[in-house]
């Protein structure tokens, strides 16, 4: 059944919408914003034995302008918020947040006057890795739900994107 | 130079002043400076801190003592084991606890364990920094062996939290000798093929020989301590003029050059490795058999097995964990070697469950302060390299 | 040399007045000087031969509220020639108006220089003759001292904002 199979499965009919989110989420560039200590195992995840590039995203690129993932990995202090709201306002559509390690969730042990008691104060964050620090395995397995929910994404129909005003002449 | 060449063609030139950071790639993690150039011949650098302040040492003094350990532990967390030892032993010594031997023994091995791991990841980084990128791979599964190691203690990869006052939480698990036993066996073929890389490797030898000097008195004056000052000549390891833990047992030796720049840093370090492999091979022969945690009531949680068994023992283990351990009234201040250099804890005990004044003599901190001196007159890639070379973890400059 | 041989030196050439007290713990002694008479005292345990404190590990505060005097501004010393460790003290009070002032020592240890900064910033201390009394670790419009005991450990919204500046 199907034109698929009748062309040999040579090719894939789908709708538009699920082809740019299968591309959007299978080579999704992260920011490697390492802050503290999950930093080190968000590294591990790179390397090869958890190995992050089966999945398009071994490119980590330091500018916020080629990437489309924040990995908020480490503590934010107070100090460091116009630092991470600059980057993440310079990142360009679409782009996705990661809230990994329990100091970027609710801020951790460090419940003080210095930290911030969650990145989600600051940025929209998709997905939640508890752990201190969450093992490369969690950090793959929020990875994947981050694909999942791109790729439920309406990406077509809602762009992402702000209304824009129209200026009248 | 700047005023004559102005002089001469009518060129106005000026100091120019760059951000570095905080968010850099090379910058191994939150550290930002404001260098100021002078074309590309570094002027002055002025470090700006704090982006990874996370109040510790006020969080500490609302903490219970046995609370701290984690919290130390994320302090330095290249080698997480250094820093809950050092809390450990002081606060062993204001309680004047005496640790069993078995328990010093498998902190030795954590604390070298931690020291190898912790310049494998510098090892690693600092090539990348430099712009060698094969070597943070191989480093990088060499600390996979070594994270299923401290797997095998007490669970956690990064941050075993595996240490007590008065000893250790557990015992080692069954496996954990034979496996430390493979991984010291092949550790040292694995540091020469390491140093293949880059140790005689000309573009390697260009861009760290000569940069980034810092003389004894300089070094002295500075507070620097660990690789650093070993790379400039002066044979002081913590671990053999005022040792703990036992290392006056332990027979190694203590790396020194004379280069006192950044390929001499890296020398100390891959040496020091081989050293602590070294020790990690006298400390598996001697492993006694024993009790891992010192028997105080009151003060040292009792063993797990009586807590289940005995009343008196549950009783202790209750109020200790409700109401925390009440040392004498005093102040001591301890220091070990960690891979950065002195740490070194003081504590102000009021005779309260909590901590009064916790001080932590961070290493980072104070190496960190001869990054101006070192940098001028270098170029600013060069800069890069002397910040690496300094080895520092934002988490322990911060706090 | 040991600790209390140490002590009798600076007795000896300070007089008997420049030991306020002298505390032994777990044979670690630490002595407190006079405040004023920090700087010669810290001069003399440099440069006395027998002495040579020539590295400074670090210089720290405790704030003893509510008592008075207030601060206490710790220094550990050590010398790496005769590898011994000396640890003194001074108690400096919190005037009415205005923050608790002592010398800095670094002229003596250039090391002191980011460890009095913090110090300064976390106690609210300030250190005279500093050569670069900045902030260094909080955000420069912040204007508390965090480590004094009657600062919250969570902050204030109006001190401690989480908004950027």
């Amino acid at each position: 059944m199907g034109i698929e199979r009748h062309l040999n499965d040579t090719v894939h009919v789908t709708n538009l919408e699920w082809l740019v989110n299968w591309a959007r989420k299978s080579s999704m560039w992260p920011l490697g914003f390492g802050l503290a200590c999950c930093a080190l195992e968000m590294i591990a995840t790179f390397v090869s034995r958890y190995d992050l590039a089966r999945f398009g995203m071994e490119v980590a690129r330091p500018s916020p302008r080629h990437a489309d993932l924040m990995i908020v990995s480490g503590t934010a202090s107070k100090k460091m918020i116009p630092a991470v709201r600059r980057i993440y306002e310079q990142m360009t559509e679409p782009k996705w947040v990661i809230a990994m390690g329990a100091c970027a969730c609710t801020g951790g042990i460090y419940k003080n006057y210095a930290v911030v008691q969650g990145i989600d104060r600051h940025l929209p964050v998709d997905v939640y890795i508890p752990g201190c620090p969450p093992r490369p395995e969690a950090l793959l397995d929020g990875i994947l739900q981050l694909h999942a929910k791109v790729m439920k994404e309406q990406s077509i129909h809602n762009p992402r994107i702000g209304k824009i005003k129209v200026v009248e002449r | 130079m700047p005023e004559e060449a102005t002089a001469q063609s009518g060129y106005h030139s000026e100091i120019m002043e760059l951000n570095l950071g905080p968010h850099h790639p090379s910058t191994h993690g939150v550290f930002r400076a404001i260098v100021e150039l002078d074309g590309e011949i570094v002027v002055n650098v002025v470090p700006h801190l704090g982006y990874l302040h996370r109040g510790y040492e006020k969080t500490c003094e609302n903490k219970h003592y046995h609370q701290v350990i984690p919290l130390a532990e994320r302090c330095d967390y290249m080698g997480a084991s250094s820093n809950s030892l050092v809390f450990c032993l002081t606060m062993e010594k204001i309680l004047d606890v005496k640790v069993p031997e078995r328990a010093q023994v498998i902190r030795v091995i954590m604390a070298e364990l931690s020291r190898i791991f912790s310049h494998l990841f510098w090892l690693g980084t600092h090539g990348h920094d430099v712009g060698a990128m094969t070597p943070l791979f191989y480093m990088l599964r060499e600390r996979e062996e070594i994270m299923n190691l401290f797997e095998l203690t007490a669970g956690g990869r990064l941050m075993p939290n595996y240490l007590r006052i008065g000893g250790l939480i557990r015992d080692l698990e069954e496996g954990f000798v034979e496996r430390l036993r493979d991984f010291t066996n092949h550790f040292d073929q694995r540091v020469d093929e390491y140093e293949t890389l880059l140790t005689k490797n000309v573009i390697y030898i260009d861009r760290t020989k000569g940069i980034g000097i810092l003389s004894l008195e300089d070094a002295i004056a500075l507070g620097v301590s660990g690789p650093m000052i070993r790379a400039s000549g002066l044979r002081w390891d913590i671990r053999k003029t005022e040792p703990y833990c036992g290392y006056e047992n332990y027979d190694f030796d203590i790396p020194v050059e004379t280069g006192c720049d950044v390929y001499s840093r890296y020398l100390v370090r891959v040496a020091e490795m081989r050293q602590s492999n070294r020790i990690l091979k006298q400390a598996l022969d001697r492993l006694p058999e024993g009790e891992i945690r010192a028997r105080k009531a009151g003060v040292i949680f009792p063993p797990q097995e009586e807590i289940y068994t005995k009343m008196e023992s549950l009783i202790h283990h209750f109020m200790l964990v409700v109401e925390g351990l009440r040392p004498p009234i005093g102040d001591f201040y301890q220091c070990i070697e960690s891979p950065r250099g002195e740490l070194g804890c003081y504590i102000v005990s009021d005779g309260g469950p909590r901590p009064y004044r916790l001080k932590w003599r961070a290493p980072a901190f104070v190496n960190l302060e001869s990054l101006a001196k070192m940098a001028k007159g270098n170029f600013f890639a060069d800069l890069i390299a002397i910040l690496s070379s300094v080895d520092i973890v934002l988490a322990e400059v911060d706090r | 040399m040991n600790q209390e041989q140490i002590q009798e030196q600076i007795a000896s050439r300070f007089g008997a007045g420049a030991v306020q007290a002298a505390v032994m713990f777990r044979d670690q002694l630490t002595v407190q000087v006079p405040a004023d008479q920090i700087l010669d005292i810290c001069r003399f345990l440099k440069e006395d031969p027998e002495l040579s404190f020539d590295f400074l590990s670090f210089v720290g505060g405790v704030d003893r509220h509510p008592q008075t005097p207030r601060f206490e501004v710790v220094y550990q010393l050590s010398s790496l020639k005769q590898q011994h460790r000396f640890r003194i003290k001074v108690v400096i009070e919190e005037p009415e108006k205005g923050l608790a002032a002592v010398d800095s020592v670094t002229a003596i240890w250039p090391t002191a220089d980011w460890h009095e900064r913090e110090t300064a910033e976390m106690f609210g201390i300030t250190f005279k003759n500093h050569p670069d009394p900045r902030k260094l670790l909080l955000p420069d419009n912040w204007k508390i001292h965090p480590l004094r005991k009657d600062f919250p450990l969570y902050g204030t919204e109006e001190d401690t904002p989480d908004l950027p500046a």
